[in-house]
């Protein structure tokens, strides 16, 4: 066993604490089973400390984390289940199936508590765009995402796309899903009732995944992982549909007394946490698991072939359970049953082939890393801006932002996205959030995803604070009331210190913002081991916010509606270049501290512009973020289609002003005759408050800094990305490109 | 008017349809499982979008096998109204209810968005509330919608009128920019011999309530609900 222990990941203490809680050496399958349970992906064993310091609880959270997903209390009976993952593993070794399942198992989690998957959102961090394994990698990820999620028929709505070389051979693919559902559907993991049924249904089993998430998502990467595609998992969207369709009516049926799926770590995953969550042990026959090919019972136990889901169902229900799998061609299984004890008990004909409490699989270890400031740190920070040349043309460089990798519009890997089935999207993407009605009702969701890594990279408390506030203030824009916070936390190997203090740094910024601005977080996902050859990615948190729109007739986009109104910037602009895309663009930089960053202030701003959206008072408003107020303002115009003539008084420099990202800030248009009464409810808020000119004609003006026409405009930031994924993309560097066309 | 969406394993814009004939124009519908073999008391049936049975082969072959394809057949044979929406078009497709077939769109990408149709015939159940040549607004939302057709089948579908929809820029004019997935002739939507069977690719239920953005779909379900109501 020594050597297969290590084999399987596991260290020789890990394998000393299995014998002590067993009291003897586990056989192979057992081993099997705690190597899997125990890797990092399952077990959260470097992480669970660390993030117990996040705030959860709100008067309206369901269900927070610990469940498949987290739910909130949206009023009127209705409930709201979402959580984020990252499928990245996986994605870097086969992008197509590698995304696709990883939009499979998300959905699997949301319509495991009762919800039906209204909406999925992704956001993806690739490398330097002009790489041919980039241009690979992002071409077999959305095509996966749309192939999966198309065909599931749920829109995908949102996420973003951001470039860096950090992410060139570890890309990541992190995939968000929401759901709703009657309040009275939530439904939970947990096995109860001894006697009950353990029903396996969907898919067959298969080899496809085995030891997925111990191989691939626990460990980093070298020159052998293309040999790892085996432990990729195929998605068959078809069996998911028709899963979802027969989950949710066993539910409203209320046929059910538990329900899982299974994912990571397979049968022993599902079995185990639904056993320790309800406080019952498990007996499982596997000659009845239906199978694709031979397999041994270790194989059975850990396979994670996709499709599948676990279902707890009193004796007295089995017969209407199997009848409505059948309604829609599902396997259905009855492999196990609910016992007294703790134990999970594993057959296979007839002989017993595991036997181990299951709260040992389901909480594993726990560790507290050693932490020790990253070197670069100091070094990166020191940004000497007075050293630097300004810009003499800054239409030039607005419009060179405009089209850059990470700020251009994102037209074509939406557009390659179902977005608008099932009819609930009323704010297509590309706006500040994605907005989804909820029929039968005046409600409406906003929902968004950020995190910039580079602020992350900068400064992990700040920038993961940075993710928080720019998250709620997208849907605030839209205008929504922040309500609850998933999170995707993606970073290198935690055994390294380096990374690890930016783990704990980052997670120490994610709850205090998310305190401070009285957001829970309801459900996450830690991805650690995004590293190659040594070189860990930048640190990337991704916050996933949820909001209410109580009236849909307050739902806002980014665009200026109309001719004639008058343009105001809520917030304060400062000296904010640090870690900025003007700094990555012009001069090549990552550096600086970032954005400062008043929690304060921001929850002052944000209340206001809500306050003044629903007064009617706003009519269109937008954040300001990468590429400052200067690329906020041409947004505001492209997605209008109308210009705006601007008079900016600054004591900054206009390259200062333009490109800067300070935080706390909104662009937002009102007519002329609410002038005063947004000014008064600024006053009352104490937020800064500047007039800045007037929308109208078909060019944007700021004093006599640049003069841009809405044609060049919107061509260079909806043309971008094409050209650039077509290969076509003129570069500084010519040669980058020479060898790929 | 009684409707009756089919739901084969897969569909996935069965509710939107649902949703739209029941709250938007408030006409009696009922979903139609696809081991249904009986469809006599519908007055229109709609073939919905989605993947059916996963489009794993080419869309719509294995749907067609479904027992509900006899009745729907057997429906439309009998002049009974059908229209099959993007899947449903596919379906109709393989099935031999309409002529031509489907070949991936030319970018090899699924495209959803907006598109700008033009009415070529307003005199069927299907049109006649639109003006001649009226431009639609209604999003696509496909994989494989470039449609082919045999040249004489095409010149016969052109003489007849059977094309009724094209892709079309916003002034109406029908040009190879404003194409978005490669089909001949720009063809968007076509019927049969009798008009009572259309097939389109575009998504009428997407474009029927003004917060969606168009209620240009509404032309359609109008025309058919006003058809109905002539000739009973």
């Amino acid at each position: 066993m020594a050597e297969l222990y290590e084999e399987l990941g596991l260290t020789a203490d890990e394998y000393r604490d299995i014998v002590r809680l067993l009291g003897r050496e586990p056989n192979k399958v057992e081993l099997g089973m705690y190597s899997l349970m125990w890797s990092e992906h399952c077990s959260y064993k470097s992480s669970k400390m660390v993030l117990s310091q996040l705030p959860t609880r709100a008067s309206y959270v369901l269900q927070g984390p610990g469940e498949n997903a987290g739910v909130i209390d949206i009023g009127g009976g209705l409930a709201v289940a979402f959580k984020m993952e990252s499928h990245n593993h996986p994605s870097a070794v086969e992008p197509y199936q590698g995304a696709a399942t990883g939009i499979g198992g998300i959905v699997r989690d949301i319509f495991t508590m009762g919800a039906r998957p209204i909406a999925c959102l992704d956001p993806l961090r690739f490398g330097d765009p002009s790489k041919p394994r980039t241009r690979y990698l992002l071409g077999g990820v959305v095509a996966g995402i749309a192939g999966y999620g198309n065909c599931l028929g749920i829109p995908t709505v949102g996420g973003d796309i951001y470039f860096d070389p950090c992410y060139d051979e570890n890309p990541l693919v992190n995939v968000m899903c929401v759901g709703i559902m009657p309040k009275e559907k939530l439904i939970r993991g947990v096995a109860t009732g001894v006697g009950n049924a353990v029903v396996l249904i969907g898919n067959r089993t298969g080899r496809d995944g085995i030891g997925g998430a111990s191989i691939l998502a626990s460990q980093e990467f070298d020159e052998t992982s293309q040999e790892k595609r085996p432990s990729v998992q195929v998605g068959d969207p078809f069996t998911e549909k028709l899963l979802i369709e027969a989950c949710l009516e066993l539910l409203d049926r209320g046929l059910l007394v538990g329900l899982q799926d299974l994912g990571a770590a397979g049968l022993s995953c599902a079995c185990s946490e639904t056993a320790a969550r309800g406080g019952v042990g498990m007996r499982v026959w596997l000659e009845r698991v239906p199978l694709r090919e031979d397999m041994e019972p270790f194989e059975i136990m850990i396979s994670e072939s996709q499709e599948r889901m676990l279902a707890i169902v009193e004796p007295s229900k089995l017969d209407q359970v199997l009848e409505i799998c059948a309604k829609w061609d599902l396997n259905a299984v009855v492999i196990g049953e609910v016992i007294e004890g703790d134990r999970l008990e594993v057959f296979w004909h007839g002989e017993k082939v595991a036997d181990v409490p299951a709260t040992t699989l389901a909480s594993g270890p726990v560790y507290d890393r050693h932490s020790e400031k990253p070197q670069y740190l100091d070094e990166v920070r020191e940004l000497d801006l007075s050293s630097l040349d300004h810009p003499s043309d800054y239409g030039a460089v607005l419009l060179r932002l405009a089209g850059s990798p990470n700020l251009c519009d994102r037209r074509w890997v939406y557009e390659q996205y179902d977005h608008m089935v099932q009819l609930n999207t009323v704010v297509y993407p590309g706006s500040d959030a994605a907005v989804l009605r909820v029929k039968g009702t005046s409600k409406a969701l906003a929902i968004s995803c950020d995190g910039n890594s580079r602020y992350v990279y900068l400064d992990p408390y700040l920038g993961t604070q940075i993710a928080v506030a720019e998250s709620a203030r997208n849907v605030v824009a839209s205008g929504g009331v922040p309500m609850a916070l998933t999170n995707c936390l993606n970073f290198g190997s935690p055994e390294r210190p380096d990374v690890f203090w930016q783990f704990r740094e980052s997670v120490r910024g994610l709850a205090d913002a998310a305190r401070f601005l009285e957001l829970p977080v309801v459900s996450g996902n830690v991805s650690f081991y995004n590293e190659s050859f040594g070189k860990a990615i930048h640190p990337t948190p991704i916050v996933g916010m949820v909001g209410l729109i109580g009236n849909l007739a307050h739902r806002r986009t980014m665009g200026f509606p109309g001719d004639g109104l008058l343009v105001v910037l809520l917030g304060e602009t400062g000296e904010d270049l640090g870690g900025s895309e003007y700094l990555n663009l012009v001069h090549g930089l990552t550096a600086g501290n970032p954005p400062r960053l008043d929690l304060d202030l921001e929850k002052r701003v944000q209340a206001a512009c809500i306050e003044a959206i629903r007064r009617g008072i706003v009519l269109s408003a937008h954040d300001c973020s990468e590429g400052g107020a200067a690329l906020a303002l041409l947004e505001c115009c492209c997605a209008g289609r109308v210009g705006a003539s601007l008079r900016v008084e600054t004591d900054l420099a206009p390259h200062v002003w333009l490109f800067s990202e300070s935080q706390s800030r909104f662009v937002v248009s009102v007519s002329e005759e609410n002038l005063d009464s947004l000014r008064d409810l600024a006053g009352s808020w104490r937020v800064p408050f500047a007039v800045l000119g007037r929308t109208g004609g078909d060019s944007l003006s700021v004093n006599d800094w640049l003069e841009l026409g809405l044609g060049e405009m919107r061509k260079a930031r909806e043309e971008a990305l094409e050209r650039l994924l077509s290969g076509s993309e003129q570069t500084e560097d010519p040669q980058v490109f020479a060898h790929c066309l | 008017m009684r409707f009756g969406v089919v739901v084969f394993p897969g569909s996935n814009c069965e509710a939107d349809c649902f949703y739209v004939i029941d709250k938007v124009l408030r006409e009696d519908v009922d979903y139609v499982w696809h081991k249904e073999r009986d469809v006599s008391s519908y007055d229109c049936l709609v073939l919905p979008g989605g993947f059916s049975y996963g489009d794993y082969l080419r869309c719509g072959a294995i749907a067609r096998f479904s027992p509900v394809m006899e009745a729907v057949t057997a429906f439309a044979r009998e002049g009974g109204l059908v229209i099959g929406i993007c899947n449903g078009f596919q379906i109709l497709l393989e099935a031999g209810l309409l002529p031509g077939a489907m070949l991936r769109n030319t970018s090899l990408h699924f495209i959803c968005r907006f598109v700008n149709l033009r009415v070529e015939n307003n005199a069927t159940p299907w049109t006649n509330q639109a003006a001649a040549r009226q431009v639609l607004r209604i999003p696509i939302a496909h994989n494989e919608g470039n449609y082919v057709v045999d040249p004489a089948t095409h010149r016969r579908m052109v003489e007849e009128r059977r094309v009724i929809l094209r892709y079309c820029d916003a002034s109406g004019e029908v040009t190879p920019e404003s194409n978005p997935n490669g089909s001949l002739d720009n063809i968007a939507g076509i019927c049969n011999e009798g008009f009572n069977v259309f097939g389109l690719m575009p998504h009428p239920e997407r474009a029927s309530e003004e917060i969606l953005g168009s209620t240009d779909g509404l032309v359609i379900w109008k025309s058919v609900l006003e058809h109905y109501k002539e000739k009973g």
